[in-house]
């Protein structure tokens, strides 16, 4: 079997996997439903007081909301994808079996990763971005092009979200809890994606740094890029640039860890 | 008399199990430290979200920020309490899903309470004091005619905003006994109620401000009291007294909650595995 073949077969596990919940999917697309409608209503009122903030007009902030609840799940913005179970596995010593076989760690955990983001976005974010675009004033292109950029920016903002969740995951070899580390997580994921509010919204100084960190590549570029706020070739390379930095860093600290930790287990 | 009797019974086996679980929490006191800051920050994030807004505007569907901060303090310190007396109830999924309910059946205890003092967390105190703290600030900066019954209906409404959310926690968990696990569907109304709350009625459309007043009556843990106090209107008219109205709206949620509560666990048949 080719190796490309490998991790496609472990991406569709992952997607089945998820799949396989189908209740829970029903119950999160409700959820995520709710919450961008109270978004919007707070949204366009913010937008009311500041025509233009950020460089968005009312539908275009609106857009940005049902995206932010399409990708929450997808992205695991707050976390919750892959890098939760290989905590788990770290912590108990089963990543063991992980490292004997005969494939790439980090690969093959964001194939899985990637596969659960395929089916996160397709059975829980579709259905409330089409619910938004339908009762909603949204700003979606009608150019074929933008969109082919877009899922592009899709594919490269799963590989940040997972490169950065990979490298909290791994800290875990020296720390051997991961309650802690996950709650930051958390709370960057929820603060530098621009979940609470676009990053472009952002004031001064401060927005300027927060619009250059790697969260900034899960969700305000795909929705700049969809809405035709920025060039499409910056927009890539930013993320592009990102994404390998920190799967680079994610080898080193993965071979620092198998190299002198010493696996748990009894 | 057997009734009281089942209450105190249940707040006694609530206080022991809960006991249990503080006392367990205790044992990793550095990571307990760790966690009640980490919810401190994490809770408080939608205020930072807030006052992002605010850097950028100066009222928000016609309310300024410490009116906005009142509603925020009051919303989240009366969930808190809700999510620190209830908050384990969303993990009855899980129960449900495993079997491991019906465990919680057999023992001569009422269910109730081992569900709701399940994995007590001293860690939510986190919530509650960040609610408090902006509440505090709140009180200072807003611009009000204070008056005898204006104060009291402040602790008055942390209270009765308590007990609608824990009706809330209630009747979802008896939701979730019926559906098997949907613990998504219950944060959409306990976290999504608490959300809606943070922010001024005005911002929203009139048919779901009547909504959360007249069918999920989510309204009276803030917005309309608080709209009394801060002399503000309300976008529905509602008559005068109904600011004084949310210990009653409470206690009606609760009958309610039980209700639903009792006719969830009489359909609760076990997965069998």
């Amino acid at each position: 079997m080719g190796a490309g073949r490998l991790y496609l077969a472990v991406a569709a596990g992952g997607f089945r996997r998820y799949a396989t919940y189908r209740l829970a999917t029903a119950a999160g697309v409700f959820t995520n439903t709710v919450f961008g409608v109270i978004l919007v209503f707070t949204y366009l009122a913010l937008w009311e007081e500041r025509p233009g903030l950020g460089g968005y007009d009312q539908a275009q902030a609106v857009t940005y909301v049902w995206l932010g609840q399409c990708l929450f799940a997808t992205l695991a913005i707050q976390g919750g994808g892959a890098e939760k179970e290989l905590m788990e596995r770290i912590r108990t010593g089963e990543v063991a079996v992980d490292l004997y076989r005969p494939v790439d760690l980090q690969l093959w955990w964001l194939a899985g990763d990637l596969g659960r983001a395929a089916f996160q976005l397709l059975g829980r974010g579709v259905v409330p971005f089409l619910f938004g675009a339908a009762f909603f004033p949204t700003a979606l292109p009608t150019d074929v092009a933008r969109w082919a950029a877009f899922t592009v920016t899709l594919l490269l903002a799963g590989v940040v979200s997972f490169a950065i969740r990979y490298l909290v995951a791994l800290s875990v070899f020296w720390l051997l809890d991961g309650t802690g580390v996950n709650q930051a997580l958390m709370i960057a994921g929820l603060f530098f994606s621009g979940m609470l509010l676009p990053l472009n919204a952002f004031p001064g100084a401060f927005g300027e740094v927060v619009r250059v960190l790697p969260w900034a590549a899960q969700l305000q570029m795909p929705a700049d890029v969809l809405m035709g706020e920025t060039g499409v070739a910056g927009a890539l390379a930013f993320q592009a640039g990102w994404a390998v930095v920190l799967l680079a860093a994610g080898r080193a600290v993965q071979s620092a860890a198998t190299r002198r930790v010493v696996v748990q287990g009894g | 008399m057997a009734e009281r009797g089942a209450v105190v019974e249940g707040l006694r086996a609530y206080r022991l199990i809960a006991g249990m679980w503080v006392r367990s929490s205790m044992t990793y006191r550095t990571s307990f430290a760790v966690t009640v800051v980490g919810n401190l920050l994490l809770t408080g994030l939608d205020f930072v979200g807030i006052l992002l807004m605010f850097s950028q505007v100066d009222r928000l569907g016609g309310w300024s920020l410490p009116e906005v901060a009142f509603l925020y303090g009051l919303s989240v310190t009366a969930f808190g309490f809700a999510d620190l007396v209830l908050g384990s109830m969303d993990a009855l999924g899980a129960r449900m899903r495993d079997g491991s309910f019906d465990v919680l059946l057999v023992r001569p205890v009422p269910v109730l309470a081992q569900v709701g003092a399940d994995r007590f967390a001293l860690r939510r105190l986190g919530r509650i004091t960040q609610g408090l703290a902006v509440l505090g600030w709140a009180l200072s900066a807003v611009d009000v005619e204070w008056t005898a019954a204006k104060v009291l209906l402040v602790p008055v409404m942390v209270l009765s905003g308590a007990v609608i959310f824990g009706a809330v926690f209630v009747a979802g968990a008896a939701f979730q006994i019926v559906a098997q696990d949907a613990a998504e569907v219950q944060n959409a109304f306990t976290y999504g109620g608490t959300t809606l709350l943070q922010y001024p009625p005005t911002v929203f459309g009139n048919d779901l401000v009547r909504g959360v007043t007249f069918t999920l009556p989510l309204a009276f843990v803030n917005w309309v009291p608080a709209a009394h106090v801060l002399g503000r209107p309300y976008p529905v008219a509602l008559p005068g007294w109904t600011a004084y109205a949310s210990p009653l709206v409470a206690a009606v949620c609760c009958g309610a909650a039980g209700l639903v509560w009792r006719s969830g666990l009489r359909a609760y048949r076990s997965t069998g595995s």
